[in-house]
C-alpha cells in the first residue's frame, strides 16, 4: 500500500496536442480519489499514464516513494479495473482472478485461498469454473473487481468500471466498490464522467477540464464552494443556474443583485462571508443560483418579498419526490465557454435559446407544489447559497483577495471573450 | 432535388412485401419457396456429384483386381457377385517405395505446417501489436510478397540450394514451403490479432505478464481459430505438392512425386498407382474434416466478432 503522487504531470501527443497539462495532484495513502470531468478532459489519459500503459511526455510520477515514470506497467505493484472489464475470454472465472498471481508464482494454495476469499466477498462462489461468456454484465464486473482486489496491489485503477451496467445495477454496484474500497483501504484511483459516481465514492474529487485540473476537494467543499464556473456547472444536477447580474449596494447597506428587470438581497450573513464582494459593487458579474435553493413561494408564503423571482413555467418534471420546474425568466444567461461546453458535454446545446434577454431556470420544488404550466411563477430563492463569479476569468467570488492583488487571473481558468465584460479591476476595494 | 425524388418511392413499394411475407406464411408459400430455391440447390448437387466422380471412380477402380482392371469397368464393384478386394492397398503397402514416401509426405506436410504457424502467429503478433519503426511499411512489403508467384523463385532457389547443401532434403523443402506460406500466414494472424480488444492486452501486462506470456498464454489460446484455418489450408496445399518436390528432390519423394514417377508412359500399372492416389486424397480430406468446424469458424473470426 503507498499513495500516489503526480507531479506536474504532462502528456503531449504528437502533432501538438495538449491531452493533460501540469497535473499535480497527491493521493494519500488509502485514499479514494476520483477524476472527473467532461469526455475529452484528459481524466483517462491520466490514469493510463499512472497504470504505465502511456508514456509520460512530462513531470514525475510516484508510487509511494518510488518514481515509476520509466517502470513498466507490471512492476508498479498496481491493479486496474478497465470500463469493458478485459477479463480472458477463455480462462474461467477462477483462473482469471488467479491470472495475476500465477504470472507472480504465488504458491498455490495461496493463490487458492485468495481467490476464493475474494470471490466470496464478490459474491462469485458459484461462478469459479465458468466463463466470462456465461456470466451477466454485473458478475463479469464482479470478476473484474476480484481479479484486481486479489492481487492486493499498491493502488486500484478504476476506469469507468460502471459505465456498462445498467441504471439500478450501478448504484448497487456503487456502493459495493466503495464498501470494498474502504475494507481493504487500498488507494484507489476511479475516473469517471458521472459526477454523482465522483461525489457518493470519493473521497476527494478531482475535477478536469480539456487537460487541466480545475479542483480538488472533498465532494461537499467541491458543491459548496466551487473555484470557478465551470466547477459550479459541472457538479451539482441539475445544474446551477447561472445569469448575469450587477450588484448594487443600498441605504441600509445591504447588498442587491439585479438579474433582467428583478433583483434579489443577498444575505447578510453570505455577504458577511464573501469579502470578495465589495471590490464588484456596481460591476458585472455572474450569479450562480443552485436547483434547490429556489423553492415555489406558495409553498413558503413566510420568504421575505426581496428575495423572490418571477418567472413564466415552461416544463414540468414531477418525479415523485419533487418536482423539476424549468422556467424563463427575464434575465441575461451567463454563458461563457465553459459553461457552452458543459451544455455540449450533455447535449443540451441545441436546447438553449438564443435571445440573451430570456434564460432558462431550473428549480427544484416541492412535490406540493401546485404549479402549471403557462402559469408565471413566484419563487423564493434561498439568498444564504448563492455563488458569484468573476464574468472575465470565471473565477469564483469568496474572501477578499489580499489588499494589494488583485484577483488573479490564474492560468487554469480562462473564461470567454465573446461574454466577458471588461472593467478596471481592483479600483475600487 | 434529385435524392429528394429518388428517395420517395422507396418508403412506399419496400414496406409492401415486407409486410405480406409474415402474414401468409402457408404451404403455398412454402412450396413457392422451395421451387424458387430448388434449381440453385439441384445445380450445385450437380456440381458437386461431377466433382466427386472422378474421386469415386478412382476408388471403385482401385478396389477391382489387378487383373480385371483393363478390361472391367468400375461397376463390377457393386455388381453381384462384388469382385472388390483390398489386394491392391496391401500392395500399396508392400511397395516400400510407396510407404517411404507417404512418411516423407507427412514429415513436410506436418513439418512445415507447425513451423509455418509458429513463425506466422509471431510475426502477426509483431504486427498487430508491438511498436517498432517500420512496422507499417514492412507489413506492406509483406503483403506485396503475396502476389510473388512461387514458380518465379524455383530455378534461383534451386541454385541456393545447391550450395547451401539444402537440395534434396526434407528441411529444404520444408522451408521453401514456409518461406510461401508466410506472407499469407502473416496476414491472416496480424489481423486476428488486431481484432483481439486493446484493454485484454493491457490488462494482461498489468497483472504483470511479459509480451512472451500474452503471446503464449493469451494470444496462442485466443487465435486458436485463426491458426486452424491457416494450419488445414497449408497442410493441404503442401499435401498436394508437386512442382516444388519435383525441383529440389531427387530422392526425397512426397507421395505425388512418387506417384508420379510410378507411371509407366506404357505397360499400365494402374492397380498400384489407383489406390495410392486415393490414399493420398484422402489423408487431407480426413484432416479437413476433423478440424472442419474450426476451419469455419476461423473463417468467420474478425467479421462477427
Amino acid at each position: 500500500m503507498a499513495g500516489v503522487t503526480l507531479d506536474r504531470i504532462t502528456k503531449v501527443y504528437s502533432g501538438d496536442q495538449r491531452a493533460v497539462s501540469d497535473l499535480s495532484l497527491d493521493i494519500a495513502d488509502g485514499e479514494f480519489l476520483v477524476l472527473v470531468g467532461p469526455s475529452g478532459c484528459g481524466k483517462t489519459t491520466a490514469l493510463r499514464m499512472i497504470a504505465g500503459l502511456e508514456d509520460i511526455t512530462g513531470g514525475e510520477l510516484k508510487i509511494g516513494d518510488r518514481v515509476v515514470n520509466h517502470v513498466p506497467s507490471r512492476d508498479r505493484d498496481i491493479a486496474m479495473v478497465f470500463q469493458s472489464y478485459a477479463l480472458y475470454p477463455h480462462l474461467s472465472v477462477y483462473d482469471n482472478i488467479a491470472f495475476g498471481l500465477k504470472l507472480r508464482k504465488a504458491p498455490k494454495d495461496e493463490i487458492d485461498r485468495r481467490v476464493r476469499t475474494a470471490a466470496k466477498s464478490l459474491d462469485l462462489i458459484d461462478f469459479l469454473e465458468r466463463k466470462p461468456r456465461a456470466l451477466s454484465g454485473g458478475q463479469r464486473q464482479r470478476v473484474a473487481m476480484g481479479r484486481a482486489i486479489v492481487r492486493q496491489p499498491a493502488a486500484f485503477l478504476m476506469d469507468e468500471p460502471l459505465s456498462n451496467l445498467d441504471a439500478k445495477l450501478r448504484v448497487q454496484t456503487r456502493a459495493e466498490i466503495a464498501r470494498l474500497q474502504r475494507e481493504l483501504a487500498t488507494t484507489t484511483i476511479y475516473v469517471t464522467h458521472d459526477q454523482v459516481e465522483a461525489l457518493t465514492m470519493g473521497d476527494r474529487v478531482a475535477v478536469m477540464k480539456k487537460g487541466e485540473l480545475q479542483q480538488v476537494a472533498p465532494p461537499q467543499e467541491l458543491y459548496d464552494r466551487p473555484v470557478n464556473l465551470f466547477v459550479g456547472g459541472f457538479i451539482g444536477s441539475p445544474s446551477m443556474n447561472m445569469f448575469e447580474a450587477t450588484l448594487r449596494k443600498e441605504a441600509d447597506g445591504s447588498l442587491r443583485a439585479d438579474l433582467g428587470g428583478q433583483s434579489l438581497t443577498l444575505d447578510p450573513e453570505l455577504v458577511a462571508a464573501r469579502t470578495g464582494l465589495g471590490a464588484y459593487i456596481g460591476k458585472p458579474l455572474i450569479l450562480g443560483i443552485r436547483p434547490e435553493e429556489i423553492e415555489d413561494a406558495a409553498i413558503d408564503p413566510a420568504a421575505p418579498a426581496d428575495r423572490r423571482l418571477r418567472g413564466v413555467l415552461k416544463l414540468r418534471e414531477a418525479l415523485g419526490s419533487e418536482i423539476m420546474a424549468h422556467l424563463e425568466i427575464e434575465a441575461t444567461p451567463g454563458r461563457t465557454d465553459d459553461s457552452a461546453e458543459l451544455e455540449a458535454d450533455l447535449g443540451l446545446s441545441a436546447l438553449g435559446s438564443d435571445d440573451t434577454r430570456v434564460a432558462t431556470l431550473v428549480a427544484r420544488f416541492s412535490p406540493r407544489s401546485k404549479v402549471e404550466l403557462g402559469q408565471t411563477v413566484e419563487m423564493r430563492v434561498d439568498t444564504r447559497n448563492l455563488h458569484f463569479f468573476d464574468p472575465t476569468n470565471g473565477l469564483g467570488i469568496y474572501e477578499r483577495p489580499p489588499a494589494d492583488h488583485p484577483p488573479a487571473q490564474p492560468a487554469a481558468t480562462q473564461a470567454a471573450g465573446d461574454d466577458s465584460v471588461s472593467q478596471p479591476e481592483g479600483a475600487n476595494s | 432535388m434529385t435524392t429528394a425524388s429518388a428517395d420517395q418511392p422507396v418508403p412506399s413499394t419496400k414496406p409492401a412485401p415486407a409486410a405480406a411475407a409474415p402474414k401468409k406464411d402457408g404451404f403455398a408459400t412454402k412450396i413457392g419457396r422451395w421451387t424458387r430455391r430448388a434449381p440453385l440447390q439441384i445445380f450445385l448437387m450437380l456440381v458437386a456429384l461431377a466433382w466427386l466422380v472422378p474421386t469415386l471412380g478412382l476408388f471403385f477402380t482401385s478396389l477391382l483386381p489387378a487383373d480385371l482392371i483393363s478390361q472391367e469397368g468400375w461397376w463390377k464393384v457393386v455388381s453381384d457377385p462384388s469382385v472388390a478386394t483390398f489386394a491392391n492397398y496391401r500392395a500399396v503397402f508392400d511397395n516400400e517405395a510407396l510407404v517411404s514416401s507417404l512418411w516423407v509426405t507427412l514429415q513436410i506436410a506436418v513439418g512445415n505446417t507447425v513451423l509455418l504457424v509458429l513463425v506466422a502467429a509471431l510475426a502477426g503478433y509483431a504486427f498487430a501489436w508491438l511498436e517498432f519503426p517500420g512496422r507499417d511499411a514492412l507489413f506492406v512489403v509483406v503483403i506485396g510478397l503475396l502476389v510473388v508467384p512461387l514458380q518465379v523463385a524455383l530455378i534461383p532457389i534451386f541454385s541456393i540450394y545447391n550450395d547451401a547443401h539444402l537440395f534434396d532434403t526434407v528441411l529444404g523443402l520444408i522451408l521453401f514451403h514456409v518461406a510461401f506460406g508466410l506472407p499469407f500466414g502473416i496476414f491472416l494472424m496480424r489481423n486476428f490479432f488486431v481484432g483481439i480488444p486493446k484493454d485484454l492486452l493491457e490488462s494482461a501486462r498489468i497483472d504483470g505478464a511479459s509480451e512472451i506470456t500474452i503471446f503464449f498464454k493469451l494470444m496462442l489460446p485466443l487465435a486458436l481459430p485463426a491458426i486452424a484455418s491457416l494450419a488445414i489450408f497449408q497442410f493441404l496445399w503442401t499435401w498436394n505438392d508437386l512442382i516444388v518436390a519435383l525441383t529440389f528432390a531427387r530422392d526425397t519423394k512426397p507421395i505425388t512425386v512418387e506417384i508420379f514417377s510410378q507411371l509407366r508412359q506404357f505397360g499400365t500399372n494402374i492397380e498400384l498407382i489407383a489406390p495410392a492416389s486415393f490414399l493420398s486424397m484422402i489423408i487431407p480430406l480426413v484432416v479437413f474434416f476433423a478440424f472442419q468446424k474450426s476451419f469455419a469458424n476461423g473463417l468467420l473470426a474478425g467479421s462477427v466478432k
